[in-house]
């Protein structure tokens, strides 16, 4: 057993309940204990990563699945997790500027939800990830109200009961697949559905659909999406960039619960999102779009570029088969990265224009304007898709993944028409921001360089997916033929069962 | 049996999906509980309704009760309960910071 495998869970629980026991507000030793565990976290998700070519599996306490819990590390698991680890650090290294003093448990709460993330990528039952969904809710609660006033409470109160309800279906379609089945392991679910009873296909059905919607309430999928721009755009900056891996929760949720549990090769249940998910994310990309451009604010905006990347991402595993999912991939690390830095340059912005804020009106000339100006330039150039950075090389592949498929023209015309309208809308608001400026308003202070590392490292993080496209893309190719042949995983997961047997 | 324990988690469902749309939070606060009880119900249920049986081994028994499902509806009472005194308390400081108890915060206005 590789216990590695547990090792991104541990590492930030423990750190979370000795940050608790450390008492007082964020502090230096605070500080660093949070972010060197989070950089100790990159270094084993890296560890991780090299090591899952194999499907590594952990049992906790040596019970065999599918009575014991697993935990699994395959390509996608393991590159999730790098994923989060590097975004944390980044966003850890921006807020220990000053924003995690608003609130006395900013950083307990920040591991705890590390703590959740980490365990939703990595478990291999059902059930552990309806836990581990509630573990990253809960913190994120927290962090949502971080910092507090009244806009923020309402946008809270919104996320949170819409997650409960989100909770409950969860437990439903959990509850009724147990019903049927008999097993909550997701390995064994594949098993079981396979050799489905064909009375008990429509009661599968109804759960996988279910859980799908639940999912899709994670992944801010269209119509289910309306919760998002109010809760990403009113909490503190910080918090909305770590929530930008959020979303991909969902996804990822949806590419393994349907890859694996309702797989092609899995029967009767088999093909269930079919007709759902491809329309339904072009439908998101589109509604985002229009978002982007109706945005008052600068977080707004990039609250709705997170809709518009959720609904991309899902298009890409809408369309389904290797190539595309393996850019879908790459697109994930892309995105989640390049919507972070936006909001931490909206942070940083904001603080420059003082009263003004992110708002999207003509403000002061804002200090040091050439280096906010070409940082902005630089992000948008990765958030909308054009050459020569990370998000042109995500778009790029995507289309090409479809251009054998019959809905060639509907993702080539859904992502190239509303790519137009993010850049005009992202060029719009530099323009607003940096050229029409008010002489009557005055800017506060500038930011200085160190207030710039953690949105230097997530760019830094957008230039290494470019020029290691090639590996990155290689990666998410081999995570696509793990997803696509799911044989390697159940035969990992459980290893004293023959290929097909049914209890 | 079965018919009378579908109906208490259908009843319960309808009433919590009916008062969570309500626009006053304390409705929704309570719609979300009477939610979360219908759904810890029906996770009991899923190991089958059995009158009787021991959910361990024993000797001399060939009937049991499933045990998985107790162990995972303890698991989401407790998430459940926590979660009420989280909105509970939210809703409490909403109505503090907005000044009303409606969702959005916003004066009714009144007909």
């Amino acid at each position: 057993m590789n216990h590695l495998v547990i090792a991104p869970l541990l590492l930030p629980l423990l750190t979370g309940i000795a940050l608790i026991l450390l008492r007082g507000s964020a502090n230096p030793l605070r500080r660093t204990l949070s972010i060197a565990s989070t950089l100790a976290l990159i270094a084993v998700a890296v560890g991780l990563a090299l090591e899952s070519g194999s499907v590594q599996v952990y049992r906790l306490g040596d019970w065999p699945a599918p009575f014991g819990i697993v935990l699994v590390a395959d390509r996608l698991a393991a590159l999730m997790v790098v994923v989060t680890a590097v975004l944390a650090a980044a966003v850890l290294l921006h807020a220990s500027r000053g924003s995690d003093r608003d609130g006395r448990y900013f950083h307990v709460l920040f591991q705890l939800q590390l703590f959740g993330l980490n365990g939703a990528f990595l478990t291999g039952d059902l059930f552990n990830l309806f836990v581990f969904f509630e573990v990253l809710l809960i913190a994120s609660y927290g962090l949502l109200l971080h910092g507090g006033g009244a806009r923020r409470t309402r946008a809270g109160l919104h996320y949170v009961v819409i997650n409960l309800v989100g909770s409950t279906l969860f437990l439903f379609a959990v509850g009724t697949l147990y019903g049927v089945l008999g097993t909550l392991n997701m390995a064994d679910l594949a098993r079981q559905a396979a050799a489905l009873a064909p009375a008990d296909v429509g009661a599968v059905r109804a759960a996988g659909l279910l859980l799908f919607a639940v999912f899709a309430l994670k992944a801010a999928l269209a119509p289910l999406h309306l919760w998002l721009p109010g809760a990403y755009g009113h909490t503190s900056l910080p918090v909305a960039a770590m929530f930008a891996i959020m979303t991909k929760v969902g996804a990822y949720a949806i590419l393994r619960v349907y890859s694996l549990v309702f797989g092609s090769d899995s029967g009767p249940a088999a093909g269930l999102l079919d007709p759902w998910l491809l329309p339904l994310a072009l439908l998101t990309v589109v509604v985002g779009t229009i978002g982007v451009l109706a945005s008052r604010r600068l977080a707004e905006q990039a609250a709705y570029l997170v809709v518009v990347s959720a609904g991309t991402l899902l298009t890409a595993f809408g369309i389904g088969g290797g190539a595309a999912i393996a850019a879908g991939i790459y697109y994930l690390a892309h995105t989640t990265f390049a919507a972070a830095a936006l909001f931490l340059l909206a942070d940083i912005i904001g603080r420059a224009r003082g009263g003004m804020r992110d708002n999207l009106v003509a403000g002061a000339t804002l200090p040091r304007a050439q280096l906010l100006g070409g940082l902005f330039l630089l992000v948008c150039v990765t958030v909308a898709g054009v050459p020569p950075l990370s998000g042109f090389i995500g778009k790029f592949l995507i289309l090409q993944a479809s251009v054998d498929t019959p809905w060639l023209v509907w993702v080539l015309g859904v992502l190239l028409v509303t790519s137009l309208f993010t850049i005009m809308a992202l060029a719009r608001s530099g323009s607003t921001l940096f050229f029409a400026t008010d002489d009557r308003a005055v800017s506060a202070a500038a930011p200085r360089g160190t207030d710039l590392a953690g949105l230097a490292a997530l760019i830094a993080a957008g230039i290494a997916l470019v020029v290691f496209a090639d590996p990155v893309y290689e990666f998410g190719s081999t995570a696509a033929a793990q997803l696509l042949q799911p044989d390697a995983y159940l035969a990992a997961v459980l290893p004293d069962e023959p290929p097909g047997a049914a209890r | 049996m079965e018919i009378l324990v579908a109906l208490v988690i259908a009843v319960l469902t309808a009433c919590g999906v009916y008062l969570s749309l309500r626009a006053r939070t304390f409705p929704v606060v309570l719609g979300l509980t009477l939610l979360s009880y219908a759904v810890n119900l029906f996770l009991f249920v899923t190991g089958r309704l059995v009158l009787g049986a021991p959910p361990i081994i024993e000797a001399g028994r060939s009937v049991y009760a499933d045990p998985l499902p107790q162990a995972l509806v303890l698991t989401a009472i407790v998430i459940s309960f926590g979660m009420t005194a989280f909105v509970v308390i939210l809703a409490l400081r909403a109505r503090a910071e907005l000044g009303d108890d409606h969702v959005d915060g916003e004066k009714e206005m009144r007909r």
